[in-house]
């Protein structure tokens, strides 16, 4: 029997996941959602001298959607903005280390389009 | 007489297939039906036989295909008790009708102040297209609620229909709850207030019995691949003296009587409301999807599948852990809508899908009602008339399996 996809790491990530909460005065947050199946991702973080010192997450959703969120926020943490704007889906699949359908990639790729959108929000909104 | 599941099975070639190694159980007909040999090689005889433009060509081709595709709208109008042939008007999908009638019929009735009531289960498709008549016109929107069991509260309809109620736009079957509406008794409602009722057949037409003339609903809307037909073709059916009034939906060839430089004037009924070429391999195929349910009886199908659904909820009640929606003890349509405690519904489907068991997650096009249902998103299974009880059986077990890999 393949159960690859719910391999322990990303069950555990799920039942017992890291960074969740709110932060007090993030530099940069934002929140989003899957509009196919609802699934729902907020992420604040916290910046010193451009690097991640603190993130923190809400959501409610799959396994592989909430799973990805905390292991993204776990690599977050001492990664410069330029570095988080640089990942990308392979970073992601290969963090989750298990194979998605496109439908499923969706889900594990939402943490990671909700961080980048914030972080070109807050660039707009202050042009450095 | 009941249906032999094992001989229509053998209909189907699609059912005879593994998924991830495992024997297809297909648990998603809500979202659409499968298709027998049937229909499959009635397109194909159209396009490798009588492949041609209908309603304009003199040559013998033409009219054979002419003939097959108003043959279908016959068979149709017969299949859903229509007065005449003329009353069924072939759209894309349920979707497209209900479309139709907003911006034909809506644009033309509905004024500033005017009502439009919708319930608490519609299909967003049932929804929409009015919410954008409603804000284009200055209407507003009323919702007739449902109770905890998932039932309308039908008595409420003595409030909410009023002298400013235009349209009452309902469901027969709920495609979230699978509960069937008393929908006679409320379009008498309706009417004796001068409403006009819309229903929207997208689940009932290709599970029940469903006589227009009987309920007496002014618009019926559904589409052809929930019923064992291809998808791309629904059906619009409008009384006669409605679609005589009603503006075209859009304009071009065959839709026209005459053409000048200036201005035109309509086609007859129902072609009127059916610009350009139409789908012809497929409103063939609808016709023989109706031929093969009308073989079986829709009493029959109705009957067989309150019998699985009655079975799927006594299975799946003993999972712990596991919430059903909908009405429980009443006679409902054959799906079942279900969360199951700390295992989100996409998770159980991809882990069913690992087992060959394909249902739904999600909000079923039916977001605003999820969210009344407390779920940020449902479980489905979906059942027709090659379902087996033993394919209910593998449906729990993949449900127990799931939790074991949930470690629940």
């Amino acid at each position: 029997m393949s159960m690859d996809l719910y391999r322990e790491l990303i069950l555990e990530h799920y039942q017992y996941p890291r960074n969740m909460g709110d932060l007090k005065d993030p530099d940069i947050h934002h929140h989003d959602k899957n509009p196919l199946c609802g699934d729902q991702v907020g992420i604040g973080v916290k910046l010193d001298e451009n690097k991640v010192v603190d993130i923190k997450f809400r959501g409610q959703g799959c396994a592989i959607s909430q799973a990805s969120t905390s292991i993204l926020t776990e690599k977050a943490k001492g990664m410069t903005v330029e570095q988080l704007k640089a990942l990308t889906k392979d970073d992601i699949q290969e963090w989750l280390g298990v194979p998605l359908s496109p439908t499923r990639l969706k889900c594990a790729l939402l943490p990671l389009t909700v961080l980048q959108a914030g972080i070109y929000k807050k660039e707009e909104e202050n042009p450095s | 007489m009941t249906l032999d599941i094992h001989r229509i099975r053998q209909d189907f070639p699609i059912l005879d297939q593994k998924i991830h190694g495992n024997t297809l159980v297909y648990l998603d007909n809500a979202a659409t039906s499968q298709k027998p040999n049937s229909v499959i090689q009635a397109i194909t005889e159209y396009y490798s036989k009588y492949n041609a433009n209908i309603h304009r060509g003199v040559h013998k081709l033409s009219e054979d295909a002419t003939l097959m595709y108003e043959e279908s709208r016959q068979k149709i109008q017969r299949f859903i008790g229509a007065k005449k042939s003329q009353e069924i008007v072939f759209v894309r999908n349920t979707t497209e009708a209900i479309n139709l009638v907003a911006f034909t019929w809506g644009q033309q009735h509905i004024k500033a102040g005017d009502e439009i009531l919708l319930t608490e289960m519609e299909h967003h498709s049932n929804m929409v297209p009015w919410q954008i008549l409603a804000q284009d016109k200055g209407a507003s929107l009323r919702y007739l609620p449902i109770s905890p069991e998932g039932e309308l509260i039908v008595d409420d309809l003595d409030v909410l229909l009023t002298e400013k109620t235009r349209l009452l736009a309902i469901t027969q079957m709920s495609n979230v709850l699978g509960t069937i509406n008393p929908i006679k008794e409320i379009v008498n409602k309706a009417h004796s207030i001068g409403a006009k009722v819309l229903v929207d057949g997208a689940q009932s037409v290709p599970h029940m019995p469903v006589d227009v003339q009987e309920l007496n609903c002014d618009f019926l809307a559904f589409s052809g691949h929930k019923m064992l037909g291809p998808t791309g073709i629904g059906v619009l059916y409008a009384k006669e003296e409605i679609l005589q009034e009603m503006p075209p939906y859009q304009g071009g060839g065959d839709m026209i009587r005459d053409v000048t430089w200036e201005a035109s004037t309509w086609n007859d009924l129902p072609w009127k409301f059916e610009a350009g070429t139409p789908n012809i391999a497929d409103v063939i195929g609808l016709g023989r999807a109706v031929d093969y349910l009308n073989a079986l009886g829709m009493e029959q199908v109705l009957a067989y599948e309150h019998e699985l659904a009655k079975y799927a909820i006594n299975q799946l009640e003993d999972i712990e852990g596991l919430t059903i929606y909908g009405p429980m003890d009443k006679p409902r349509g054959g799906l079942i809508s279900f969360t199951l405690d700390g295992i989100h519904p996409h998770d159980i489907a991809s882990i069913l899908d690992q087992q060959g068991i394909a249902i739904r997650a999600g909000h079923h096009c039916a977001q605003p009602l999820t969210e009344k249902l407390g779920a940020i998103a449902t479980a489905r299974a979906s059942f027709y008339i090659y379902t087996t009880k033993d394919e209910i059986n593998q449906l729990c077990d993949s449900i127990l399996l799931a939790k074991k890999v949930f470690h629940l």
